[in-house]
C-alpha cells in the first residue's frame, strides 16, 4: 500500500544542489562546498533530496564525500528544526518543493544560518533562542496542575488575536533575517517580543505584564528593533512581528513614563 | 548519614529521575515531578519543543458535556473500548476518561489559544468513533499548541533551584535540567536488576556518558519509521523502547499498528489529514463509475459514492479508523475503484475527501493549520477541490508494557508506583511508548489525552516508587555506571568500525527501504499469514545483512549515520515483534485483520501480546510473568479487565452502538466489579 503513489513521471530526471559544508564552527578550514546531483521524485522537497544523499553520499564528481548533517524532524513545517538558508533564502527546508524551486532543473544552493553558532553543515545551535524565552518570561504563572476549574473565558475574537502568535515554532527565520541580530548587538529579535506581546494578552498571563515588560526594556531590549521589517517577510507562520513589536514597544514606553506611578 | 531520600546524595550530588522524552507524555511527568519536589535530568533526540507531538492536529477529547448533548466520561470510557475492540484493561481507561476534562481545564488555565463559543467557553467538534461533541481544539495545530503549554511550564522549572532539606536554594541546581540532541541508549541496571540511571550520547560531540537517576522514564513516542514512510516525525524509530525490550522490559500488543485513512503522499514523508476534517464535515467518496475521468467538481453529486456513510449509516464519515482504512483499501485495492489517474492509467489507492461545500471562513477558523499543509506539499486549494488522499501508517498501539493498580471504583489508584511501571524496577513508560489506553484500535484525539494523563499518573507513580524503593541510584559504586558506560562506547565503536575493509558492505539506508517495503505490503491493513511468514523471513535475511553494514560517517562530530546504524538495528528487532505477533494473533481485532480470520476470537485471543526478547532473531511470548515493584511481588498475566464494559461485536452500522448511554438506553449500565483487583490479569 502507499506505493502506488511512487510515479515515474520525470523518471531520468535529476536534481542538483550545491551544499555549504564546514565540519564544526572552529574548522574554518574545512569551509566548502560541494555539489550533488540525485534522481528526481515526485513532490520532492529539499529535505528529501538531501535524505539520497545521505544513502549515497557522492558529489558529481564522483568523489565519495561525508554525508551532509543537517536537523530536521516533522517534515510538515511545524516543528520548525529544518530551517537553513535556501537558495539565498532562509525558509524551511521540508516545505521548500523542488519543483517549484528548480522548476528546469536549475541547481539548488543550500547554506546554514548565519546567525546562530555552527556545529556542522547545515546545522546550528539554536539555543540562545530558547533562552531567550526564559529571560521574556515566556509563560503563564500557574498556581500547579491540580483541579482548579476552567481558565479564564476568552471570546472568539480574543482567540483569535492569540491563536496565529502562538504559532511560534523558534525556528529563527526572523533572526537570520534582521539586520539589528548581529555579532556586535545583543538585540533579542523579533520572536522573544512577540511572546511578550502573546503572554501579556492573557488574563493570566498580564498578572506578570510588567516583569515581561521590563525584560526587554534595556539593553538588546524592543528599542534596538530599526524597523526594517525583513522578520515578518520571512516568517514562516505569518505572524505580525512587526505589530507585535510596535505593541510592545508602545507598552514598554507607557510604562517608563508611567510606570513608576503605578508603583 | 544522608538518607536515601535527602535532596542531596553523600557525596554532594543532588538526587534526580531521568526522563527521556519530552513530548507531551515527558513533559507532562516532568511538570508533576517538580511539584513533588523531584528534580529531574530531561533528555531528548530534538529540542523538546519540536518533539513530534507538534505534528498533532485535530484535539484532545473530553467528555465536559458543552453542547447538552448527554456526553459524559461513562460514555467516552465505553466508547474507547468499544473502539479499542475489548483489548484495554478498563480501569486505566476509566481513570483518563474521568480526568479528560480537568485536564482540558488545565491546560486552558495554562494559555492554549483553544476554539471558542460565541459565548467564551471551550468550543469541542466531533472526532471518529463517536457521536457526540468531544474534542477541543485548537485551530488545526492542537498539539503543536499543548506541547508548547507543557515546554513554557517546564522552562519555569528549569530556572527554579533545587532546594535543600532545610529550604536552601543549592547554587547552580535548577528543578530541570535539559540534555537536548541526546540519544538514549540503554536502562542502567544494578546487580539486582533494577534501573538506576541511563546511558546517553551527545549527538553534536557524540561523547557517550551515563546519567543517574532513582527512576528513568520513558516517554519517547512512537515507531513508525519501522513502516518506512508514515505520518510520524523522522525521529519516531522506536529505538529507546526497544533498547529497554533488549534490557528485559516487556513489550505488549506490538502488531496493533494503526493505518489512518487520509495522508497525502511526500517523497520523504505521507503528511496526515486530520481526521478533523471530517469531524467538521468532511466526505468520503469516489466515483460511482470506475473508470470516470472527470476532474472532482465535474463529477455531479450523484455520480458519487459516499462509500463510508453507504456502508456504515450510523457513524458515516466518523467510523474508527481502522474500519475506514479497511473500507478504503476494500473499495480501492479490491474493487478497483480508487480515483482514475491519468498519468499512470490506474485506478490509485487513493479517495476523495471533500470540504468543498463548507464554508470558506468557517474552515479557516477550524481547520487551516491542516488545509495549509494540503496546500503547501500537494500544490492544490483545498477549500475549491476535494483533497486527494491515501492511508498511511499513523500510530503503534503497541508499545511497552506498564501496569497499573486499580481502586475500589474500578479507577486507578491515584500514586500508586505500579501505574506506568515496566516489569523492569524503577523504568516506567509513558505516552505512544506504552500499550495502555487504546487496546487494538486508537479513537482520534484520545493520544493526545493519554499522553497527558500517562504524565499525570506517571510523575506521582515515581515519587511513590522513590519514596519506597531499597537504595538510591547515588549511594551506589561508581562501577556500574562505568561499565554501562564502556559497553555503549564499545558498542557504539563497533559500529563505526566494522566492515571498514569488506569489498560489498551493506548501507544501513538501502536495508531500511527494504525493511519497510515488506512492512508496509505485508503488515498493515490486511495480514495474511503465507505473508507474515514471509516478512518474518526477509526480518531474518535483514538480520544478518545488517551486520555488514558499513557507516557511511566516521566522523567525531554529529555523526548521523552512525546513529542511524544503531537504530536500525533496533529497528528489526521491533519489526519482528510486531510481525511475529500478528502471525500469533489468528483472529481479526481492531486495527489487526486477517481476511482468512475475519471474526473477533474471545476464547483465543481474548487476551494481552506479551513479548520477551531472548536474542536478535527471535522473541518468547509469554502467558504471564512476575515483577517487583518497590519491593512488592506482582504476579501479571495476559488476561485483560473487562470488568467496566461489557465485550461485544462492533456494529459502526447503527448510530450509538459504541455506547448504550449514547442510544439513550441508560440504565443498562454494566455492573461494574469494582471489587476486582489488577493481580488476576
Ligand atoms: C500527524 C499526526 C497527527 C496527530 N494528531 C493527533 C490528534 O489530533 N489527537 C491525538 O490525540 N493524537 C494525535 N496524534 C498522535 C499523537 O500526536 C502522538 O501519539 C503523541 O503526540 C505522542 O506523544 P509522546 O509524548 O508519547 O511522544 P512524542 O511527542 O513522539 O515525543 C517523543 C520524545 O521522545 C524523544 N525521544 C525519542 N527517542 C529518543 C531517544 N532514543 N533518546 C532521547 N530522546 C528520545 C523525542 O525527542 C521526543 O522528545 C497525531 C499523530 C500524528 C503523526
Ligand atoms: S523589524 Fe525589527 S526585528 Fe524585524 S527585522 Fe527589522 S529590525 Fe529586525
Ligand atoms: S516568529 Fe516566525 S520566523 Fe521568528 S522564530 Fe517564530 S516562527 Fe520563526
Ligand atoms: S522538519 Fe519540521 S519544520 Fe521542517
Amino acid at each position: 500500500m502507499a506505493e502506488s503513489d511512487r510515479k515515474d513521471v520525470g523518471a531520468g530526471r535529476k536534481v542538483r544542489l550545491r551544499v555549504r559544508r564546514q565540519d564544526g564552527a572552529e574548522r574554518v578550514e574545512t569551509k566548502r562546498w560541494e555539489e550533488f546531483e540525485v534522481p528526481y521524485l515526485p513532490q520532492m522537497n529539499v529535505i528529501s533530496a538531501l535524505m539520497q544523499i545521505q544513502k549515497d553520499p557522492r558529489t558529481v564528481d564522483g568523489k565519495t564525500v561525508a554525508p551532509v548533517v543537517w536537523e530536521c524532524s516533522c517534515l510538515e513545517e511545524v516543528c520548525g528544526a529544518c530551517t537553513m538558508v535556501v537558495n539565498g533564502k532562509v525558509r524551511q527546508a521540508c516545505s521548500a518543493l523542488v519543483d517549484a524551486l528548480a522548476p528546469k532543473g536549475e541547481t539548488i544552493t543550500l547554506e546554514p544560518m548565519s546567525k546562530f553558532p555552527l556545529v556542522r553543515d547545515l546545522c546550528v545551535d539554536r539555543s540562545r533562542m530558547f533562552e531567550d524565552l526564559k529571560r521574556v518570561r515566556a509563560w503563564i504563572e500557574l498556581d500547579g496542575t491540580h483541579e482548579l476549574g476552567a481558565g479564564p473565558r476568552e471570546s472568539a475574537r480574543a482567540q483569535e488575536e492569540r491563536y496565529p502568535l502562538s504559532r511560534c515554532m523558534t525556528c529563527g527565520c526572523c533572526l537570520e533575517a534582521c539586520p539589528q541580530v548581529n555579532d556586535s548587538s545583543s538585540f533579542v529579535g523579533a520572536a522573544a517580543v512577540n511572546q511578550v506581546r502573546l503572554f501579556n494578552l492573557h488574563p493570566s498571563g498580564a498578572m506578570n505584564r510588567v516583569e515581561r515588560l521590563e525584560s526587554v526594556m534595556g539593553e538588546g531590549g524592543v528599542a534596538d528593533c530599526g524597523k526594517a521589517q525583513n522578520c515578518v517577510e520571512v516568517c514562516p507562520k505569518e505572524i505580525p512581528l512587526v505589530d507585535s513589536i510596535s505593541q510592545v514597544a508602545r507598552d514598554t514606553t507607557k510604562h517608563l513614563l508611567f510606570g513608576w506611578l503605578l508603583k | 548519614m544522608a538518607s536515601k531520600t535527602t535532596v542531596r546524595s553523600e557525596g554532594g550530588k543532588v538526587r534526580r529521575v531521568v526522563v527521556v522524552g519530552g513530548g507531551l507524555a515527558g513533559l507532562m511527568t516532568v511538570i508533576k515531578l517538580c511539584e513533588a519536589k523531584v528534580p529531574v535530568d530531561l533528555l531528548s533526540l530534538v529540542p523538546v519543543k519540536r518533539s513530534h507531538s507538534v505534528c498533532a492536529q485535530g484535539g484532545i477529547n473530553a467528555s465536559v458535556n458543552t453542547k447538552g448533548e448527554g456526553d459524559s466520561p461513562q460514555v467516552h470510557l465505553e466508547e474507547t473500548a468499544y473502539g479499542g475492540d475489548f483489548l484495554a484493561n478498563q480501569p486505566p481507561v476509566r481513570g483518563m476518561a474521568e480526568a479528560a476534562p480537568g485536564i482540558v481545564n488545565m491546560l486552558d488555565r495554562m494559555g492554549v489559544p483553544f476554539n471558542r463559543t460565541p459565548e467564551g467557553l471551550l468550543d469541542f467538534r466531533r472526532f471518529g468513533g463517536t457521536l457526540f461533541h468531544r474534542t477541543a481544539f485548537a485551530g488545526a495545530t492542537t498539539g503543536q499548541q499543548l506541547l508548547y503549554a507543557l515546554d513554557e511550564q517546564v522552562r519555569r522549572f528549569e530556572v527554579e533551584d533545587v532546594v535543600d532539606d532545610h529550604g536552601v536554594s543549592i547554587p547552580g541546581e535548577k528543578m530541570v535540567r535539559k540534555f537536548e540532541m541526546w540519544d538514549f541508549l540503554e536502562p542502567i541496571l544494578d546487580d539486582s536488576g533494577v534501573c538506576v540511571g541511563a546511558v546517553a550520547q551527545d549527538l553534536k560531540t557524540m561523547q557517550i556518558r551515563p546519567f543517574l537517576g532513582d527512576a528513568v522514564v520513558l516517554a519517547t513516542g512512537g515507531p513508525g519509521l519501522v513502516f518506512g514512510r508514515s505520518t510520524n516525525s523522522v525521529i519516531c524509530t522506536g529505538t529507546a523502547a526497544i533498547a529497554a525490550y533488549k534490557a528485559g522490559a516487556v513489550y505488549a500488543n506490538g502488531e496493533f499498528i494503526q493505518v489512518h485513512p487520509t495522508a497525502i503522499p511526500g517523497a520523504d514523508k505521507l503528511r496526515l489529514i486530520s481526521e478533523s476534517a471530517r469531524g467538521e464535515g468532511g466526505r468520503i467518496w469516489v466515483p460511482k463509475d470506475k473508470a470516470d475521468k472527470r476532474a472532482a467538481n465535474d463529477i455531479p453529486e450523484r455520480e458519487r459514492d459516499y462509500f463510508l456513510e453507504r456502508m456504515y449509516p450510523g457513524y458515516g464519515n466518523l467510523v474508527p479508523r481502522d474500519i475506514a482504512s479497511r473500507a478504503l483499501f476494500k473499495t480501492c485495492f479490491h474493487e478497483g475503484r480508487g480515483i482514475f489517474d491519468e498519468a499512470t492509467g490506474k485506478n490509485e489507492l487513493a479517495v476523495y475527501l471533500d470540504l468543498t461545500h463548507k464554508d470558506e471562513k468557517f474552515l479557516r477558523a477550524k481547520l487551516a493549520g491542516i488545509l495549509e499543509i494540503y496546500e503547501k506539499f500537494a500544490g492544490v486549494d483545498p477549500y475549491k477541490h476535494p483533497m486527494k488522499v491515501f492511508p498511511a501508517v499513523h500510530y503503534s498501539m503497541g508499545g511497552l508494557w506498564v501496569d497499573y493498580e486499580a481502586d475500589a471504583r474500578g479507577s486507578l489508584k491515584a500514586g500508586s508506583p505500579r501505574n506506568h511501571a515496566t516489569n523492569l524496577p524503577g523504568l516506567y513508560a509513558v505516552g505512544e511508548v506504552d500499550y495502555q489506553y487504546h487496546g487494538a484500535n486508537r479513537l482520534g484525539a484520545n493520544s493526545l489525552l493519554s499522553c497527558i494523563y500517562g504524565g499525570l499518573v506517571t510523575g506521582p507513580a515515581v515519587a511513590s516508587y522513590r519514596q519506597a524503593m531499597a537504595k538510591s541510584a547515588f549511594d551506589l559504586p561508581k562501577s556500574i555506571f562505568e561499565k554501562a558506560e564502556k559497553r555503549a562506547t564499545d558498542d557504539y565503536a563497533r559500529i563505526l568500525t566494522q566492515n571498514t575493509d569488506a569489498k560489498a558492505p551493506e548501507n544501513a539506508y538501502k536495508l531500511h527501504e527494504e525493511l519497510a517495503e515488506t512492512m508496509l505490503r505485508d503488515c498493515t491493513i490486511e495480514r495474511d499469514n503465507k505473508a507474515l511468514d514471509g516478512v518474518l523471513a526477509k526480518i531474518g535475511e535483514l538480520d544478518l545483512r545488517v551486520k555488514s553494514v558499513r557507516v557511511t560517517d566516521t566522523s567525531q562530530r554529529v555523526n548521523q549515520g552512525a546513529q542511524f546504524v544503531r537504530h536500525l538495528e533496533n529497528m528489526l528487532v521491533l519489526a519482528r515483534v510486531i510481525a511475529q505477533g500478528a502471525r500469533n494473533r489468528d483472529e481479526s481485532r481492531g486495527a489487526h485483520y486477517k481476511p482468512d480470520f475475519p471474526r473477533r476470537d474471545d476464547e483465543r485471543f481474548g487476551r494481552t501480546t506479551l513479548a520477551v526478547h531472548e536474542q536478535v532473531g527471535s522473541v518468547k511470548f509469554v502467558r504471564a510473568f512476575d515483577y517487583t515493584c518497590a519491593g512488592e511481588t506482582v504476579h501479571v498475566t495476559d488476561a485483560i479487565d473487562t470488568s467496566l464494559v461489557t465485550p461485544r461485536e462492533r456494529k459502526y452500522e447503527q448510530a450509538g452502538a459504541a455506547s448504550a448511554a449514547a442510544t439513550g438506553k441508560l440504565g443498562s449500565e454494566p455492573e461494574s466489579k469494582s471489587g476486582a483487583t489488577t493481580e488476576a490479569r
